[in-house]
C-alpha cells in the first residue's frame, strides 16, 4: 500500500526506535506534524525556539547515547538550527535534525520561507542530504541514522521538500544499508597496539589523558581497568569528565586552560602520554611546544584526522576506543602472565603528583558575607548524588562547575565543549529530563548563558520538567570581564549585565518555582528545598560579583606555567580547598 | 612540496562543494583542480594539485578520506604517474611573425584549432615544464588570452 513521505517519515522514525521528537512546525512540515497529531508511541517536545530543540535533542543524546532527533521547518526554522548543530558537531554528538523545504519545482527561486540549508550546514553536519523523490526517503532515513550514529557520531541533516512529504509510496524501510565510501574503523591495529603494551611496560611517568571519545564509546569501564591494573593517574579533558570517577586516587582532575595543577604538570613531565579519544584541542595544549615535551605519545581515536592534527604522535592507533582498550588491556595482561619484567610505576612518579596536589589544590577565597560560586558547586555536588545529570552553560560557571563538581558517572555531566554555545544548559537539561523523567537533573548556568535560551522555561514548565537551574548571578558575562580584568586594563566593555531581571519572578511568570539565595548560609537550604520540589526550580544564587576561575593558564600560554587565585593574595585562615 | 592527489568520488549533486568546502574551510590550498566522470558513471575522478608540507597533505588526504562521498584517495606524489595539462592560447602576432607562431607550435606538438586574419589559437599538451616553455615562446608573440585546464594525472603499471 502506498503511504505519504509524511507517514514514512514517521513509521521510518519508529523503526529507527525514537521516542522523542524535539521540534517547532511550520507551513512545509504541517503534513508531518498532521500525522503526528494522536500519534501514541512517538512524544514531540514543542521548543520555543528551534535551536532550543536542537539543544533538547543534544542533551537527550548526551544523556542516554541514542540519537536525538529534532524536526523543523523551513527557511527560519531550519537556520535556527545551525547553532545546535555547530555544537553537536564539534563535540561528536548524534543528531538527525529534519527541516522542511520548499517543494522541489520551487528550490532556488528564492520561494517564501526557503533556506538552503543543505549548503548552510554542510560544513557543520557529519553529513546531509537533500531528498528529492519520495522513493528515496525511506533509504535515506536509514543512511542518516546509520551515518548520524557510527564511526565517530555527528550530527547529520535531512531536507524534506514539501511535496516529498505528500507523495505517495510504498513503505520499504531497509534493515541496513551499505555505504561503500563509509567503512568507520572499529578495532585498532593489532601490531600498534602491542608498541603501545610496550611503551606503557617502560613507562616510568605515564600518564593517561583521556576524553568524550570515551564517553561516546561507552569504555569508562575500560578506561577504570587500564588505569588501575598499571597505576596510571588520569587527567580528563572537559568533554571526558565523568569517564573516570571523579574521587578516585587517581584521578588528577581537568587538565588545561583551567585544569588542575597536578594534571598539568603530570603532562608536562610525563614520559609517555597515553591519550584517549581525544583531539589535542588548543584549550587542552595550551603552547603545543611545551604540551608534554619529554613524553612518548599514544593515541587512540576513531577519526584518523584527530591523530597528528596539531602534534606530533608515536604510537597512532586507528580504533574505537572500547574495542582498542578491551585489546590493549588483554595484551597487557598477557604479558604480565607471560612472567616478562613489568616493573612497578616508580613510587616517586606517585609521590610527585601526590606533592604537585598539596602545593596547589583547587581551592577559593572563603567568604562569610558573600556567596562564592565555587562553594554552590561543591554543595550541589555534595547534595545531587551521583546519578544526577548536570549541564552547564558556557564560561565561569561552566568552568567552576568542571573543577568543582566530582562526577563519577559517564553521561552525567552535558557541556558545550567544543563550540562553547552559551544557551546550551537549559534546552540540554529538558532534553536529558525527557530521557530520564525520574533522575535529578541540574542545569548550571550563568546570568547571561541562562537568557541566551530563556523561553525554553515555557517548555521545562508544559511538559512538567522538574529541573533545577542553579543562576550563578554576578550580573556580569563573568568569563569576559575575567579576561578584561586580567588583559584588557579593567576596561569591562559590554561585559556589565547590570539590570538584569528578577529571576524569582522570571520563574514564577513562566510558573515555575523561584528561589533566591543572596548569603552563603542561604545556600544549602536553598539547594535542599529545590531538590524537594517536584516542579522545574531556579535557583538564583547571588555570588561574589567579581571572582576569577584559577588556577588559569593565559591563552598561548604553557600549561605548566599557570595563574593561581586565592593562594596568591594570601588570605590569612581564609582559604578554601576543595574536598576531593 | 606540490602533491598531485587522485580523489574517486560519488557523482552526485553537492560533492564538489564539499570537496572545495573541506579546503576553504581549513585553510588549504588549492592550485588545479579538475573533475569528470569514469567509465562508471555513478563515479567522478578529481585531480586536485595542491601544496603543503607533509603534515598537511597527510592532513588534506586523511580529511578527503573523511568525507562520506570520497571512496579512494591517492597521492600521486608518493608513485610513479604520469601527468599531462591542456593549455588552448589564442596569439595574436605581428604580420611578420605569423610564421614564427606555427614553428614554435610544430616544435611543441601543438596544433592551431582555430585561426583569424589576425590569430592562431593553439592547444599543446603536456606537463608543467612543457607548457611553460611553450607560453615562455609566445609572449613575445602576443598572447592575446590563454587557458588551462589544470593537472590530470594518473598512476604508472
Amino acid at each position: 500500500m502506498k503511504i505519504t513521505g509524511a507517514e514514512i517519515f514517521v513509521n521510518a522514525l519508529k523503526k529507527e526506535g525514537v521516542d522523542t521528537i524535539f521540534g517547532y512546525p511550520g507551513g512545509v512540515v504541517l503534513k508531518v506534524f498532521d500525522v503526528l497529531y494522536g500519534e501514541k508511541d512517538l512524544k514531540v517536545v514543542l521548543s520555543r525556539h528551534e535551536q532550543g530543540a536542537t539543544h533538547m535533542a543534544d542533551g537527550y543524546a548526551r544523556a542516554t547515547g541514542k540519537p536525538g532527533v529534532v524536526l523543523v521547518t523551513s527557511g527560519p526554522g531550519a537556520t535556527n538550527t545551525v547553532t545546535g548543530i555547530a555544537t553537536a558537531h564539534m563535540d561528536s554528538i548524534p543528531l538527525v535534525v529534519f527541516t522542511g523545504q520548499v517543494p522541489t519545482k520551487m528550490i532556488g527561486n528564492d520561494a517564501f520561507q526557503e533556506a538552503d540549508i543543505v549548503g548552510i550546514t554542510r560544513p557543520c553536519t557529519k553529513y546531509n542530504f537533500l531528498v528529492k523523490d519520495i522513493r528515496d526517503l525511506a533509504r535515506t532515513i536509514k543512511e542518516a541514522f546509520v551515518i548520524a550514529t557510527t564511526g565517530r557520531p555527528g550530527p547529520v541533516l535531512v531536507d524534506l521538500p514539501k511535496d516529498v512529504l505528500a507523495d505517495k509510496a510504498e513503505f520499504d524501510y531497509p534493515s541496513e544499508v551499505k555505504i561503500r565510501s563509509y567503512n568507520p574503523k572499529y578495532v585498532g591495529n593489532k601490531w600498534q597496539i602491542r608498541q603501545a603494551a610496550q611503551a606503557i611496560q617502560k613507562a616510568k611517568r605515564p600518564v593517561i589523558y583521556a576524553g568524550g571519545g570515551v564517553i561516546l564509546s561507552n569504555a569508562a569501564a575500560e578506561l577504570k581497568d587500564l588505569a588501575e591494573m598499571v597505576q596510571i593517574p588520569v587527567a580528563l579533558t572537559l568533554m571526558g569528565l565523568g569517564a573516570f570517577p571523579g574521587r578516585h586516587p587517581l584521578f588528577l582532575g581537568m587538565l588545561g586552560m583551567h585544569g588542575t595543577y597536578q594534571a598539568n604538570m603530570a603532562l608536562y613531565k610525563s614520559d609517555l602520554v597515553v591519550a584517549i579519544g581525544v583531539r589535542f584541542d588548543d584549550r587542552v595544549t595550551g603552547k603545543v611546544d611545551e604540551f608534554c615535551p619529554e613524553a612518548k605519545i599514544i593515541h587512540v581515536d576513531i577519526d584518523p584526522t584527530s591523530i597528528r592534527k596539531n602534534i606530533h604522535v608515536d604510537i597512532p592507533i586507528v580504533g574505537d576506543v572500547k574495542f582498542v582498550l578491551t585489546d590493549l588491556i588483554r595484551e597487557i595482561r598477557e604479558m604480565q602472565a607471560a612472567g616478562e619484567t613489568w616493573e612497578a610505576i616508580p613510587r616517586t612518579w606517585h609521590r610527585q603528583i601526590d606533592e604537585w596536589r598539596t602545593e596547589h589544590p583547587l581551592s577559593y577565597e572563603w567568604d562569610e558575607e558573600v556567596i562564592k560560586p565555587q562553594y554552590v558547586i561543591e554543595k550541589i555536588s555534595e547534595m545531587a548524588g551521583e546519578n544526577a545529570i548536570v549541564t552547564t552553560d558556557v564560561g565561569q560557571c561552566q568552568m567552576w562547575t568542571a573543577q568543582f563538581y566530582k562526577f563519577e558517572r559517564p553521561r552525567t555531566f552535558l557541556t558545550s565543549g567544543g563550540l562553547g554555545t552559551m544557551g546550551y544548559g537549559l534546552p540540554a537539561a529538558i532534553g536529558a529530563q525527557m530521557a530520564f523523567p525520574d533522575r535529578l537533573v541540574v542545569d548550571v548556568a550563568g546570568d547571561g548563558s541562562f537568557e541566551m535560551n530563556v523561553q525554553e522555561m515555557a517548555t521545562a514548565v508544559i511538559q512538567k520538567l522538574p529541573i533545577k537551574i542553579a543562576i550563578l548571578n554576578n550580573g556580569y558575562l563573568g568569563m569576559v570581564r575575567q579576561w578584561q580584568e586580567l588583559f584588557f586594563n579593567r576596561h569591562y566593555s559590554s561585559s556589565d549585565l547590570t539590570g538584569q531581571p528578577d529571576f524569582v519572578r522570571l520563574a514564577e511568570a513562566y510558573g515555575a518555582v523561584g528561589l533566591r539565595a543572596a548569603r552563603p548560609e542561604e545556600v544549602e537550604p536553598t539547594i535542599r528545598k529545590a531538590f524537594e520540589t517536584p516542579r522545574p526550580v531556579i535557583m538564583e544564587f547571588v555570588v561574589n560579583r567579581e571572582e576569577n576561575v584559577f588556577p588559569m593558564v593565559p591563552a598561548g600560554g604553557a600549561n605548566h606555567q599557570m595563574m593561581f587565585g586565592a593562594e596568591r593574595k594570601k588570605p590569612e585562615g581564609r582559604l578554601r580547598v576543595a574536598r576531593g | 612540496m606540490r602533491h598531485i592527489i587522485s580523489v574517486l568520488v560519488e557523482n552526485k549533486f553537492g560533492v564538489l562543494s564539499r570537496i572545495a568546502g573541506l579546503f576553504s574551510g581549513r585553510g588549504f590550498n588549492i592550485e588545479t583542480l579538475s573533475v569528470a566522470p569514469t567509465l562508471d558513471p555513478q563515479i567522478s575522478q578529481m585531480t586536485i594539485v595542491t601544496a603543503g608540507d607533509d603534515q598537511i597533505i597527510e592532513q588534506i588526504t586523511k580529511q578527503l578520506n573523511k568525507l562520506i562521498d570520497v571512496i579512494k584517495v591517492t597521492d600521486l606524489t608518493e608513485k610513479e604517474f604520469v601527468e599531462r595539462e591542456m593549455v588552448i592560447v589564442k596569439v595574436s602576432p605581428p604580420a611578420e611573425q605569423r610564421a614564427e607562431v606555427l614553428r614554435t607550435c610544430e616544435i611543441f606538438r601543438g596544433r592551431v584549432v582555430d585561426s583569424s586574419p589576425k590569430t592562431y589559437t593553439v592547444l599543446v599538451t603536456g606537463d608543467d615544464k612543457k607548457i611553460g616553455a611553450f607560453i615562455e615562446l609566445l609572449r613575445p608573440l602576443g598572447i592575446k588570452e590563454i587557458i588551462r585546464t589544470g593537472k590530470i594525472a594518473i598512476g604508472r603499471e
